[in-house]
């Protein structure tokens, strides 16, 4: 598969306040997404998984190292409406990223930016809104809309760019479980029917299950990378890291403590369901 | 409480006078204005008058609305049409009481002014009633367009009154939610005199700045992943074009301005 985006030996610091040290919070991140994937990124606050992100499209520049979107170097200024053109990003607060107080006027936005003719502005806005299922409200206002609809007009802002990547930084972070499962499910189906390689960062161990990868950040250095199951079925390391493992694994491995012959691979509560039945018939 | 605010109050309505592009109602309202200025005598007063009563017929909008609009500058109404009543000199006294006296020019410059500032509002008014912000700065910015070669920042002014516009409902949701977080902690905002009421004021201003900066930060950051790059090559969704009503309305504006200028030549 081809390589979406590219790290290597990847440092980031922060500035420093006056007379301290500059704080690192990247320290050195090797990494290659292959595109298409869904790759969730964990990791405790603090742990350089926001840093990381930002510097997917060159809101931050590498202090050591680089960054490869696509095979094109962030640090090149000449890229730098290409490269964001190809990595769209969305943020935690749905307020803050919503430009326009007419949905169609936002999602139209980046295209607008991108010099895009206005007939064809006017398809990619409706077709956009669409793919994530807003396509009703698009002469809405958004402060009337609720929190997961707003996460997902801004969603829509970014598809209409038409890239191959989308980034979001916590972006189910504000919102309430019904909020959280409409975000999710979009950039699912996004990633399913487009093909778009999308970039989760999140703490919410619940949301690695379906992930094709998750990484795990910590103290600004990748700390594991694998599957799902390869990743939670290291209890203790990921506990060691200040995170806890999803419910379920958490489950079968206090079970398992307690001597009961379980596998700690199932995630989904189905799996693990099954799995418990299997090992209780089985004594 | 703070609900009830609204900015650049604009009833939506399907009429011609809302579907006028708002560049034909920006240059609408200018010709409205320097026709009023020109105007001497009762007759040019009158067309006025009747030209945005017309206006305000075609429109649908409420009379009363429109009044309403006045309520904030009736003390400036008042001072200036005091002021022309009493200071004017004049050659003839219609009345003297002390040092108060009415001459004939002073009562007929103070009906005038009083008359030209009424006119003025209610027409400027009635264009943003029918024209909603968002397309009142879109126009703005296409009028102005002519006036990036001297090095004006058009494009980014529009930019800053659209965020504004866009950010007023969630500033309000957000003075609302930092009031109910100061009165759940004993804050009064509703006792006192005027300046413990304005003292009262910090606590919430000061937070809401503070959240005001910091969206402003992410709003930046937001804008520039969408790649914005100021104005430059950029294109827009909905383009503006003058249609045959346009072309209608807007000679129909410079007949009444010319109108006025002939009537005024004849000392009229």
């Amino acid at each position: 598969m081809p390589t979406m985006i590219e790290t290597s030996s990847l440092r980031f610091a922060y500035p420093a306040d006056e007379g301290g040290q500059p704080v690192f919070a990247l320290r050195g991140v090797d990494l290659k997404i292959e595109k298409g994937s869904f790759v969730v990124v964990l990791g405790h606050n603090g742990s350089g998984k926001s840093t990381l992100a930002k510097t997917f499209n060159a809101v931050l520049l590498p202090a050591g190292g680089k960054v490869y979107v696509e095979g094109m170097d962030t640090l090149d200024e000449s890229l730098l409406l290409a490269i964001r053109q190809r990595v769209g990003m969305v943020f935690q607060n749905p307020d803050n990223q919503i430009v326009a107080n007419v949905v169609e006027e936002d999602v139209a936005f980046a295209p607008e930016n991108l010099g895009v003719p206005s007939e064809e502005i006017r398809q990619r806005v409706d077709n956009a809104l669409k793919a994530v299922d807003m396509y009703e409200f698009v002469t809405h206002a958004p402060h009337l809309l609720s929190g997961g609809q707003k996460q997902r007009i801004a969603i829509a802002g970014v598809i209409a760019m038409e890239p191959d990547c989308i980034v979001l930084d916590e972006a189910t972070a504000m919102l309430d479980p019904i909020g959280r499962q409409e975000v999710l499910s979009t950039i699912h189906r996004l990633n399913r029917e487009k093909g778009i390689t999308v970039i989760l960062i999140t703490h919410h161990m619940n949301e690695a299950e379906d992930a094709d990868r998750v990484i795990v950040m910590d103290d600004g250095k990748v700390a594991m990378d694998g599957t799902p199951k390869e990743v939670f079925t290291q209890v203790d390391h990921l506990r060691a890291m200040g995170l806890t493992a999803p419910d379920t694994v958490d489950l079968l491995d206090r079970l398992r403590k307690d001597g009961l012959d379980v596998p700690l691979d199932a995630l989904t509560v189905e799996e693990c369901a099954d799995a418990i039945t299997r090992a209780v018939a089985g004594n | 409480m703070l609900k009830d605010i609204t900015l650049g109050q604009y009833f939506p309505g399907n009429t011609v006078a809302h579907k006028l592009d708002p560049r034909t109602k920006i240059l609408l309202v200018v010709l409205y204005i320097v026709a009023l200025f020109c105007a001497k005598s009762l007759l040019t007063y009158g067309l006025m008058a009747l030209c945005l009563a017309v206006c305000v017929r075609i429109s649908r909008v409420g009379v009363k609305q429109l009044v309403r609009g006045l309520k904030p500058v009736l003390v400036i109404i008042i001072f200036t049409g005091i002021l022309n009543l009493f200071f004017t000199p004049g050659d003839r006294y219609i009345f003297e009481w002390g040092f108060l006296h009415v001459s004939d020019t002073g009562l007929r410059s103070a009906v005038f002014m009083v008359l030209r500032i009424m006119l003025l509002i209610m027409g400027t008014f009635l264009m943003t009633y029918t024209t909603s912000p968002i397309s009142l700065t879109d126009g703005l910015e296409r009028l102005l367009n002519g006036l990036k070669k001297l090095h004006v920042p058009v494009h980014e002014l529009a930019m800053m009154m659209s965020i504004a516009l866009r950010f007023i409902p969630t500033l309000i949701e957000e003075t609302d939610k930092i009031m109910s977080a100061q009165k759940a902690r004993g804050a009064d905002f509703e006792s006192g005199n005027l300046i413990q009421k304005a003292k009262a004021l910090i606590p919430i201003l000061v937070p809401l700045f503070i959240s005001a900066f910091r969206r402003a930060d992410e709003l930046a950051t937001a804008m520039e992943c969408r790649c914005y790059h100021g104005g430059e090559g950029r294109t827009k969704l909905h383009v503006l074009k003058y249609q045959r009503r346009d072309y209608i309305a807007l000679t129909a504006g410079v007949l009444v301005v010319t109108a006025v200028l002939v009537l005024r030549h004849f000392g009229l």
